[in-house]
C-alpha cells in the first residue's frame, strides 16, 4: 500500500499535522479546533453552500477567504478560523438564514455570532437549501427520492412521489440530518405540500 | 472536395478563388445576421439577387449575405465593394434603382447615403464618423464574408495562420507568441490567455479539451453572437491553433440555443472545414488531429462561468463547482480544459499571422489589442464598435456614438453587465481598459456599454440588475441566493417609496459579505451594480429614501402624471388613448388626469404632441388641484387644432 | 402515445444514448412539443439510466425548458439592459394587458405564451417585442393589438 504523506499546516498559530488530501476542516477537527458548519457531512461529497466554514488563509503575504470544507490542507498553509472579518461574514450569513428559518439550530448559532434583531424580511420556507437530505438520498442511499428544482431565489427541494411513496416510509434517514427541522423526525401528521413539483410549478406561475 | 494535404494546397486554393473573382465587384447586405434580419435585410438581399440577374449583371457583380455590420440600427445596409459605397435603410423597392444607377452605371442614390449631423452626405463607409474612429481588426472582416462560405474566408487569407502555426512553429512557440502578445481574455476577467494555455499544456494527462465560450449571458451585449454568426471560421481557426498549442484533440463550442443562426452558421463552418481537411485527422497534412462538437446551452447566465459550463457539457446541471482547483488543470471530466471567449479565440489567428509585436503596438500598457463593445442605450449611433484599448469613454460615446439622443443630458454609462457598474460624467475621460475600469469599480466584462441619460434612474438600474441576478444565480450558496434576495427586496422597497433610514448602509453591509463569501464570481461581483450606483449617485438613493422622490421620473410609485392646464389644447389624443380611461375633458375642455385611476403607464405623455408638451411627470411634490370642471382651454398663439 | 415514444427514442438514438447529451436531447424534445411532457422525461430516465430527480433539476434550471404546455404563439419581450432603459417595462405592461396573461403564463385557450428574454442583439430597435420570430421595434399600443389580432 502507498504510504499516506503527512503535511504540516498552521491553524490559529498552532502547528497541525494532517494527511495529504484532507481538507482544512478535517485537519482542524482532527486537531480539536472548531469551525462552524451547516452543509458539511463527512460521508458526502464536498458541497460548499452555507459558507459558514469560511476561514482566512495566507500565503506569500496574501490573505484569502476560502471555505474550510473544500480547501485542501496544503503543506505550509497558515489558517485563521476566527477574526473580526470572519465574524462579520458568519453573522450576516446567519442573519440571512434566519430570514428563511427560525429554527433553534440557526437561532443558537446566530446568537453566538451576535445577531441581535434580524433586519430582513422573512420568507419562512424553513429550508436553507443546505442540500443534506438531497445529497444523502442520492449519494448514500442512491434512492433519488428527493431533489432540487429551479434556480436562483426560486430554488427548492421537492420529493418525487413515485419514488418517495415506496422508499421513504421505511428509511427516513435524511430527516435527522435536517438542520432546521423542516423534515421532522416523525412524518406522521406532517404535510409536505410545499415539497412537491406541482407546488413549485404553480407558485412559479402565480409569482408572475 | 479535395482535402488540403499541405500548406501549398491551401495557398493554391486561395489563389484559385481569388483569380476566379478577380474582376467581380460585389455588394454586401447584412442578411446573415440576426440584427439585419430583424430589419428585413433578407428581402433586400433577395431583391438584389433577382434584380442583378434581371439586369444581366451576374457576371460583373456578386451578392453576398454578410453577418452583422455593426451599425445595426441603420439596417438593412448594403455596401458596394471595392468602392465601399454604403447605403442605409434600404428597402426592396430601392433595389432596382441601386442596381441600375450604381451597379450598372456610376451614379449614386443620394437619399440612401448616410447623412451626418449637419446633413452632409457621406458616400464611403470608412468616412462615416461611426466607423471612422474604430479599428475593426477582429470584427471588420464580417463585411467581406458570407459566413456560409469558407471560400470567402480563405480568400482573405483565412487558415494561413493555422498553416503557419502547424508547419513553421512548435506548440511551445505558439504559446510563447500568445504570451508575448499579452492577449487577455475577452470574456470578462481579462486573464492572460497565454498563461492559461501554458497551464493546460503543462497539466498532466493525455486527454485535454479546448472550449469556446459562446454563452454570452450579459443581457446587454451581442458581439460574440455577431462574430460567430458573421465570421465563424475566424473563431474556429483560433480554436484549432489553440488546440495545437495546448496539445488537445477534442474541442467544444458552448453556444446558447437562443442564437439559432449562430449555431447554424457554425455547423456549416465545421462541416466545410472538415471537407477541406482543416478539421479532423491529419489537418493540412501536418499529422495533427482535432475535432469539435457543438453543445447548445439551454439558457442560464451562470452556465457561462467556467466550471459551470464544463459541468453542463458533461450533461449535468450547469452549476459552478466549489473546488479550488482551476479548470485549466481539472475541467471537463476532470481533464485539463482550456476555456476562452469567442472574441479571444477570434483574435488568435491575427496574432499568429501578424506577430506579437504588431498586437502589442495596439492598446495600453497592460491591455493590448482592441475590444468590441455593444454601444447601446441613449446614444445616437448604436451598434457594435471595435476600438483600441485605451480609447476614452468620451471618445466612444461622443465621437463614435454621436452623443446623447434627443439632446438630453448624459448621466451614466454602464459597463460590464451584471458584474459591472455605472460610471458618472466625472469618470467619462478614463481610458477604457481592463484595469482602469476595475479601478473605478466597474468591469470590462464582455463589452456591454449602455449609455443612460437624465431620464434614467440609477436606483431603478440597480434594481434591474439585481432582479436579473436573483433569477440567474444558481441558488446554491447562501450569500448569493439569500443576499441577493434581500438586496433586491430593499431596492424594490426604495423604488416603491418605502425606503427606510439605514437602507443604503444595509445594502453596503450586505454587499461586502456577498463579495467575500460567495462561491463563484456571479456572487462575488453581484453587488457591483448596487455599490457603483451608491458610490456615484448616492444623492439619488437619498432622494428616494428621504424625500420619496424619483428625480428622473422613473419609479412609478413616486411619480404622478399631470396635464398642465395652460398648455393643454384639448386635442383629445390622450383622452382616447388612456387605457384605463383616467382622463376627463372634452372638445375645447382642459383634460384632467384622475390620479386615483391613473396606472402611470405613460401613454398620455407619449401621445401628447410635442408642440403642446402639456403632460409633465411630477415627483416629490403634490399634484396641483385640477381646474374646475368645464374649464375651457387657452389657445396658445400659432397652435391650431 | 406509442408514436410519441418512438419519436423520443429517435432523439435518444441520434445522440447514441449518450448521458452527457441529456441537455441536447431535452432541447430537441422541447422544440418538438413546445414543452417537456412527463412521459418523455420518464422515458429518458429509463433509457439513459439518469435518475428522474436529476432530469427535473435540469428541466427546471434552464430557461429554454417548460414543464407546462406552451401556447401556439410565442410572444416575448426583450428585457435586456438597452431595452430596459428604452422603456421595456412599459412595453411588457402593455403586452401583458393586451394578452391578459403575465410573463411566463399561457392563455387558457393555449393560444399565447408570454415570455421575457435578455438581449436579442437588436438593441437599436429597442424596446423589442417578438411574435413567432417576427421582430417589432418599439411598437405602439395600436401595433401590439394589430400584431396580436393577426395570430390565429
Ligand atoms: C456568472 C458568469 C457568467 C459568465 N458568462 C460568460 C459568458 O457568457 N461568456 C464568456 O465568454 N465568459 C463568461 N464568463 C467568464 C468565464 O467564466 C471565463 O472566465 C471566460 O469564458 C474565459 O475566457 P477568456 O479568458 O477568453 O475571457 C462568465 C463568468 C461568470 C462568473
Ligand atoms: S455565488 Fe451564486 S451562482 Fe455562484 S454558486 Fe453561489 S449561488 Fe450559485
Ligand atoms: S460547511 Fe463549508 S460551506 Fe457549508
Ligand atoms: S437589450 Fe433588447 S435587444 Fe438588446
Amino acid at each position: 500500500m502507498k504510504k499516506v504523506q503527512k503535511v504540516t499546516l498552521t491553524i490559529n498559530k498552532r502547528e497541525v499535522r494532517a494527511k495529504e488530501g484532507m481538507t482544512i476542516l478535517e485537519a482542524a477537527r482532527d486537531a480539536g479546533i472548531h469551525i462552524p458548519t451547516l452543509c458539511y457531512h463527512e460521508k458526502l461529497a464536498t458541497y460548499g453552500a452555507c459558507r459558514l466554514c469560511t476561514v482566512e488563509i495566507s500565503r506569500n503575504g496574501r490573505t484569502q477567504l476560502v471555505t474550510a470544507c473544500v480547501y485542501p490542507a496544503d503543506d505550509g498553509l497558515v489558517v485563521k478560523t476566527d477574526s473580526p472579518r470572519l465574524t462579520k461574514i458568519r453573522k450576516m450569513l446567519l442573519e440571512l438564514m434566519l430570514a428563511s428559518s427560525p429554527a433553534k439550530t440557526i437561532q443558537g448559532l446566530a446568537q453566538q455570532y451576535g445577531v441581535a434583531k434580524p433586519r430582513f424580511e422573512a420568507k419562512k420556507t424553513n429550508c436553507i437549501l443546505c442540500g443534506l437530505c438531497v445529497r444523502y438520498c442520492n449519494e448514500i442511499k442512491q434512492a433519488n427520492a428527493i431533489g432540487f428544482v429551479g434556480r436562483g431565489t426560486e430554488r427548492r427541494v421537492v420529493f418525487f412521489p413515485e419514488i418517495a411513496s415506496t422508499v421513504c416510509a421505511s428509511c427516513r434517514e435524511c430527516f435527522s440530518l435536517c438542520p432546521t427541522g423542516k423534515l421532522p423526525s416523525e412524518t406522521d401528521g406532517v404535510c409536505f405540500d410545499d415539497l412537491t413539483l406541482e407546488d413549485f410549478l404553480s407558485t412559479k406561475q402565480a409569482k408572475v | 472536395m479535395a482535402q488540403f494535404k499541405s500548406p501549398a494546397d491551401l495557398a493554391r486554393t486561395r489563389q484559385r478563388i481569388i483569380s476566379r473573382r478577380a474582376r467581380k465587384r460585389f455588394i454586401a447586405i447584412n442578411a446573415s445576421g440576426t440584427c439585419g434580419l430583424a430589419y428585413g435585410s433578407d428581402q433586400v438581399f433577395q431583391a438584389f439577387v433577382a434584380e442583378i440577374e434581371r439586369q444581366g449583371l451576374t457576371e460583373q457583380v456578386g451578392v453576398r449575405a454578410t453577418g452583422c455590420l455593426g451599425f445595426c440600427e441603420n439596417s438593412p445596409i448594403a455596401i458596394i465593394f471595392p468602392e465601399e459605397i454604403s447605403y442605409f435603410r434600404v428597402k426592396p423597392s430601392d433595389v432596382p434603382e441601386i442596381v441600375s444607377k450604381t451597379l450598372a452605371g456610376k451614379k449614386l442614390v443620394n437619399r440612401l447615403l448616410y447623412k451626418d449631423g449637419n446633413g452632409k452626405k457621406i458616400v464611403r463607409e470608412g468616412e462615416i464618423p461611426f466607423y471612422k474612429h474604430q479599428s475593426r481588426i477582429v470584427f471588420g472582416n464580417n463585411r467581406l464574408i458570407d459566413p456560409k462560405s469558407i471560400d470567402d474566408y480563405i480568400a482573405l487569407g483565412g487558415y494561413s495562420a493555422l498553416s503557419k502555426a502547424l508547419f513553421e512553429m512548435s506548440p511551445e512557440e505558439v504559446v510563447e507568441t500568445v504570451k508575448r502578445a499579452n492577449l487577455r481574455g475577452r470574456g470578462g476577467g481579462g486573464f492572460p490567455t497565454g498563461k492559461k494555455w501554458e497551464t493546460t499544456r503543462n497539466a498532466p494527462g493525455e486527454i485535454k479539451f479546448v472550449i469556446v465560450n459562446a454563452d454570452e449571458g450579459d443581457p446587454g451585449a451581442y458581439m460574440d453572437r455577431s462574430l460567430l454568426e458573421g465570421n465563424p471560421h475566424s473563431v474556429l481557426e483560433g480554436l484549432i491553433i489553440g488546440a495545437y498549442a495546448i496539445g488537445s484533440h477534442e474541442g467544444y463550442v458552448y453556444v446558447r440555443q437562443e442564437y439559432p443562426l449562430a449555431v447554424e452558421n457554425l455547423f456549416i463552418a465545421l462541416n466545410q472545414a472538415r471537407e477541406y481537411g482543416l478539421l479532423g485527422k491529419n489537418i493540412i497534412g501536418s499529422g495533427f488531429n482535432f475535432d469539435v462538437a457543438i453543445h447548445r446551452g439551454a439558457g442560464a447566465f451562470v452556465s457561462g462561468e467556467s466550471s459551470a459550463l464544463m459541468t453542463a457539457i458533461e450533461g449535468r446541471v450547469g452549476e459552478p463547482r466549489p473546488k479550488y482547483i482551476r479548470t485549466a488543470v481539472s475541467g471537463i471530466r476532470e481533464r485539463p480544459s482550456n476555456l476562452n471567449n469567442v472574441e479571444t479565440w477570434a483574435t488568435v489567428p491575427l496574432i499568429i499571422s501578424k506577430g506579437a509585436d504588431w498586437f502589442t503596438s495596439i492598446g495600453t500598457a497592460e491591455s493590448k489589442g482592441t475590444k468590441i463593445f455593444s454601444l447601446v442605450g441613449k446614444v445616437n449611433n448604436t451598434g457594435l464598435v471595435e476600438v483600441p484599448m485605451g480609447m476614452t469613454l468620451r471618445e466612444i460615446i461622443y465621437d463614435i456614438g454621436g452623443g446623447i439622443r434627443q439632446g438630453k443630458k448624459f448621466k451614466a454609462v454602464q459597463t460590464g453587465g451584471p458584474s459591472g457598474g455605472c460610471l458618472p460624467e466625472s469618470l467619462i475621460d478614463i481610458p477604457v481598459d481592463f484595469d482602469e475600469l476595475t479601478k473605478v469599480g466597474s468591469m470590462m466584462g464582455s463589452g456591454g456599454m449602455i449609455v443612460m441619460d437624465e431620464d434614467d434612474c440609477m436606483v431603478d438600474v440597480a434594481r434591474y440588475f439585481l432582479t436579473f441576478l436573483a433569477e440567474e444565480s444558481c441558488g446554491k450558496c447562501i450569500p448569493c441566493r439569500e443576499g441577493i434576495r434581500q438586496m433586491l427586496h430593499i431596492l424594490i422597497r426604495i423604488c416603491d417609496g418605502q425606503g427606510q433610514t439605514g437602507d443604503i448602509e444595509l445594502l453596503e453591509e450586505l454587499s461586502e459579505v456577498i463579495q467575500d463569501a460567495s462561491l463563484c464570481a456571479l456572487g462575488t461581483t453581484a453587488p457591483n451594480p448596487v455599490l457603483s450606483t451608491i458610490r456615484n449617485f448616492r444623492d439619488e438613493y437619498e432622494e428616494h429614501v428621504k424625500e420619496r422622490r424619483c428625480p428622473s421620473g422613473v419609479c412609478k410609485a413616486l411619480i404622478s402624471y399631470y396635464i398642465q392646464p395652460e398648455r393643454c389644447q384639448a386635442c383629445l389624443l390622450c383622452l382616447r388613448e388612456c387605457p384605463v380611461g383616467a382622463i376627463t375633458g372634452g372638445k375645447n375642455l382642459v383634460h384632467v388626469i384622475d390620479q386615483d385611476k391613473c396606472t402611470k403607464c405613460g401613454t398620455c405623455l407619449e401621445v401628447c404632441p410635442p408642440r403642446f408638451a402639456a403632460v409633465l411627470i411630477l415627483s416629490g411634490e403634490p399634484v396641483p388641484a385640477a381646474p374646475p370642471q368645464g374649464t375651457k382651454v387657452e389657445r396658445t398663439k400659432g397652435t391650431q387644432q | 402515445m406509442a408514436q410519441k415514444l418512438s419519436k423520443i427514442d429517435r432523439i435518444i438514438a441520434k445522440y447514441q444514448a449518450d448521458k452527457s447529451a441529456l441537455i441536447q436531447m431535452l432541447l430537441e424534445i422541447q422544440r418538438e412539443n413546445r414543452w417537456l411532457p412527463p412521459k418523455a422525461l420518464e422515458r429518458l430516465s429509463q433509457r439513459l439510466g439518469i435518475p428522474t430527480n436529476q432530469i427535473y433539476h435540469i428541466a427546471t434550471f434552464y430557461k429554454a425548458f417548460s414543464l407546462i404546455p406552451q401556447g401556439r404563439h410565442a410572444v416575448s419581450v426583450c428585457l435586456g439592459t438597452a431595452c430596459h432603459v428604452r422603456g421595456a417595462p412599459r412595453l411588457l405592461d402593455r403586452v401583458t394587458d393586451a394578452l391578459c396573461i403575465g410573463p411566463g403564463e399561457t392563455s387558457t385557450d393555449m393560444k399565447f405564451t408570454l415570455s421575457t428574454v435578455n438581449c436579442l442583439g437588436c438593441c437599436a430597435l429597442g424596446p423589442v417585442m417578438v411574435v413567432d420570430g417576427e421582430y417589432h421595434g418599439n411598437p405602439s399600443g395600436k401595433e401590439i393589438k394589430r400584431v396580436i389580432a393577426m395570430c390565429d
